[in-house]
């Protein structure tokens, strides 16, 4: 058969049968910014109805009901979905391969995503409402006390899982297989790396996630017992199956915003890499703890005191690779030409964040003391400072570094910036007060609390609304960079941007690197 | 920085668009909300509404299979086209060994699972270590042993008189599948169905030391008598599973003895039924089609990799849900 030197089809057939990354890419962000915004607006009921003690605006059952969708809809359909579209574009272009491995699979690994979450926000709709049991879903509150709509929640699970098991064997055959010749593992940008571990991650981790839907699907409807003490089974079963997912998972979320920074942190301090290798050996070493450590979000169940100090100990050990990765990202800027363009400063923004993120997740980890912040707003505060301001800041660092080199068009520069500044003032204003609630023992999930916290949870609603009202600015930076940003053609949009896809035409040729380019 | 070269790789096959994807997309969407509207139904449904549930999926299913049917086709026709260069072929061979490894990390959330129930939930429930509380407070009476002799809902006296909530009720088996009376050995099931399944793998190496010399004939007889014997293992699953219905009293419903024997065992075997059709229809392609050379056959090859697995997972079956 012949060659296909040809551009995107017309209409939208493109986006149906498309085979290409790039287009792949650009529906995977697209959907997750959609996804981003249903989220968020369930985040801002949540944060309505907590702007003052008492009952206010929703009843208990519908609050509980965003706290759990909101949660779902966050780490699966935006946070994860956003870096699968970053890997199906960059990935491709930075390894200098012509396509994902499997190109067909691909599509139909980002097309089954928005049927699920069609299912998943029909259950709003239901009777009995949509799953209110919080998205870390324990037995028996999604099996004996769970609403009807469980069973589609369950299955829309299963679609997911399906979704990112595709699209992690696609992005391991595609690193694995398809770079170009000379690009060794070792010289492979870091964003490739994080995300071939992410993708082991996920390969890894999805199907122990089907398990435990499963086994709740078979305790609801087949007579089953495996969350049930009457038959021998227990319900903290289901919590060590679904941590033994769920915290590798959130190294899913992060290492891959680890790998942006990586790219950018260099490219603005115009120096390489500090410590390239040990950033690898951290990243490994980082997914392999993930998986020893799952307990440490159960302290509290009455687990044997043995259990207890061998999760205590070995999340602790996870510090020091993630300090590795800090001070390596520090040690890159120092005594580096810097200038602070919008990616740079997501970048430091991260930085900061995460790290004080980490710190409390290292707080979180002393068992002794978990049982005080067991469930209190202080997780609330420490898993939004990973989440939000660790993998949705780098996810912003790396839609402002690339962009350009997607659509061929600058994106507004002070827009940019303010767009930085709103978020990060709004998000600390949000996140931080939560900190001391939690410390003083405001319990989370709760639409109602005591007097003494009103103060503080009103500052937090405000930091949240201004937090929200920053990422509107985001999406009319973005559309208008698409539609009339200033023309950019320069291959290297960043003078100190290094890799293979700043080697291109921009904006990206439709199909780039037909045949491999030589890696020196 | 860079120069083009196209002396080491040949050019990687991008296919054209393709509607496969978005139809497998409407299939698996109708069949998932079908089978999740036919559970509700079931559990939740008012029995004398008649809903169409079951339409929806047996529509999405059948969509389903008709474009997974087709989609593989459309790859064995660009193989035989010359369309997949070396690297190609070395992208499915990726894909489906990382594929089985995560058909096998499925398998240890349930493995995980018997551990977990077995050797620590077990003796808590009885009154033993640091779980223990739960006896005096909640299972007063309770007594633990595997294959679980008596649930904790039995030794209170039923769901009526259990301090907790739950769903429904769970009653022990009168006998557990382990290995009975040693004069009647040969009427252990599970043992012939180990040898069974091991002779299966075994039958299908020879087919694939047959197809690497090129000896077609051998190929399909060997690959035929392993499909032979995948049936005669379900079979005899079916069997085993009807014996157990009938003559054991062991169901879903038989505690955590019950739903980790059947859950094991059934998804077990319905990975050996899909890896009985890849199996099959690697036979029908060899027979009816005349496909696979000595260095061109990965559809069979990764059909006989997925079976393999399969009879993996079921020594491990065997061992700790039969023998130990």
């Amino acid at each position: 058969m012949g060659d296909h030197h040809h551009g995107p089809a017309k209409g939208l057939s493109r986006w149906l049968f498309t085979t290409n990354h790039k287009d792949i890419g650009t529906m995977y962000l697209w959907f997750s910014f959609a996804m981003f915004i249903l989220g968020g607006s369930f985040a801002m009921i949540i944060r309505a109805e907590l702007f003052q003690p008492g009952m206010q605006l929703v009843d208990p059952a519908f609050f509980n009901q965003m706290t759990t969708l909101h949660g779902l809809v966050m780490v699966f359909g935006a946070i994860m979905p956003s870096f699968v579209g970053l890997a199906n574009w960059m990935i491709p272009m930075m390894i200098g391969a012509p396509d994902m491995a499997l190109p067909r699979m691909n599509n139909w690994s980002f097309w089954i995503l928005p049927p699920a979450f069609l299912i998943l926000a029909s259950t709003l709709f239901m009777e009995g409402g949509a799953p209110a049991f919080g998205w870390t879903f324990y037995a028996p509150l999604s099996t004996t006390y769970a609403p009807p709509s469980v069973t589609y929640f369950i299955f829309s699970i299963h679609v997911l899982g399906l979704s990112s098991i595709m699209g992690s064997i696609n992005i391991i055959a595609t690193v694995m297989n398809m770079r170009a010749p000379g690009m060794t593992y070792m010289k492979m940008p870091m964003f490739v790396w994080t995300w071939l571990i992410t993708a082991f991650l996920l390969v890894a981790v999805m199907p122990v996630l089907a398990g435990a839907v499963t086994m709740m699907l078979m305790d609801i409807h087949f007579g089953t017992s495996f969350f049930s003490a009457a038959g021998g089974g227990d319900p903290v079963l289901f919590q060590h199956i679904f941590w033994f997912f769920g915290h590798p998972e959130v190294y899913i979320i992060i290492l891959p915003a680890f790998g942006v920074v990586s790219q950018i942190i260099p490219a603005f301090s115009r120096k390489p890499l500090f410590g390239y290798d040990s950033m690898v050996y951290a990243t490994a070493a980082i997914a392999f703890l993930s998986f020893v450590v799952w307990a440490h979000h159960m302290y509290t169940v009455g687990m044997p005191v043995a259990g207890e100090l061998f999760f205590m100990y070995a999340t602790m050990l996870i510090a020091v690779p993630t300090g590795v990765k800090v001070f390596n990202w520090v040690s890159t800027m120092w005594r580096g030409a810097m200038t602070f363009e919008t990616p740079m400063l997501f970048a430091i923004g991260f930085l900061v964040l995460f790290t004080i993120g980490g710190f409390t997740g290292l707080m979180l980890s002393i068992a002794p003391a978990d049982f005080q912040y067991h469930d209190s707003y202080f997780v609330v505060a420490h898993f939004h400072y990973v989440m939000v301001a660790g993998a949705v800041f780098s996810m912003s660092a790396a839609v402002y570094y690339w962009l350009p080199k997607w659509c061929g068009r600058m994106y507004n520069e002070t827009m940019g910036k303010t767009h930085f500044w709103i978020s990060f003032i709004g998000f600390n204003i949000a996140f931080f007060p939560q900190h001391f609630v939690g410390l003083a023992g405001m319990p989370r999930r709760i639409p109602d609390y005591a007097l003494q916290f009103a103060d503080f949870n009103m500052l937090s609603s405000i930091g949240a609304f201004i937090y929200g009202a920053s990422q509107i600015l985001f999406l009319y930076n973005v559309v208008a960079t698409i539609v009339a940003g200033k023309p950019t053609s320069e291959e290297k949009t960043w003078d100190g941007a290094e890799g293979l896809e700043w080697t291109v035409a921009t904006p990206a040729p439709y199909h780039t690197f037909e045949t491999p380019p030589q890696v020196k | 920085m860079t120069t083009q070269s196209s002396t080491e790789y040949e050019k990687y096959y991008v296919p054209e668009k393709s509607k496969m994807a978005i139809c497998a997309t409407i299939g698996l969407f109708l069949s998932t909300y079908g089978a999740a509207s036919i559970m509700n139904d079931m559990t939740f449904g008012d029995p004398g509404v008649e809903t169409n549930s079951w339409t929806i999926f047996w529509v999405g299913l059948f969509f389903f299979s008709a474009t997974l049917f087709a989609w593989f086709r459309i790859a064995i026709k660009e193989n035989i086209a010359g369309l997949n260069s070396a690297q190609l072929k070395k992208s499915y061979v990726l894909g489906m060994f990382w594929f089985i490894f995560s058909e096998v990390m499925f398998f240890l959330a349930f493995f995980g699972a018997l551990f977990y129930l077995r050797n620590l939930v077990g003796p808590w429930l009885a009154g033993e270590g640091e779980g223990g509380r739960m006896n005096h407070l909640l299972w007063e009476g309770f007594e633990y042993n595997w294959p679980m002799s008596l649930t904790p809902q039995e030794a209170v006296g039923g769901a009526a008189n259990q301090p907790i909530a739950n769903m429904g009720s769970f009653t022990s088996a009168e006998k557990s599948m382990a290995f009975g009376e040693a004069a009647a050995w040969y009427l252990w099931l599970p043992m012939w169905n180990t040898l069974v399944l091991l002779s299966s793998s075994v039958t299908v190496h020879i087919a694939h030391m047959g197809i690497l010399d090129g000896n077609k004939r051998k190929f399909n007889l060997w690959l035929g008598i392993s499909v032979v014997l995948g049936m005669l293992f379900v079979g005899l699953q079916i069997l085993e599973y009807y014996e157990a219905y009938a003559h054991y009293g062991l169901t879903l419903n038989s505690g955590i003895y019950g739903s980790t024997f059947f859950m094991l065992t059934g998804f077990h075997g319905f990975h050996v039924v899909m890896g009985m059709t890849m199996l099959l229809i690697q036979w029908l392609r060899s027979v009816k089609g005349g496909h696979f050379t000595a260095d061109d056959h990965f559809g069979f090859e990764a059909s006989s990799w997925y079976w393999h697995f399969v009879d993996v997972v079921w020594v491990f079956l065997f061992l700790f849900v039969y023998i130990l």
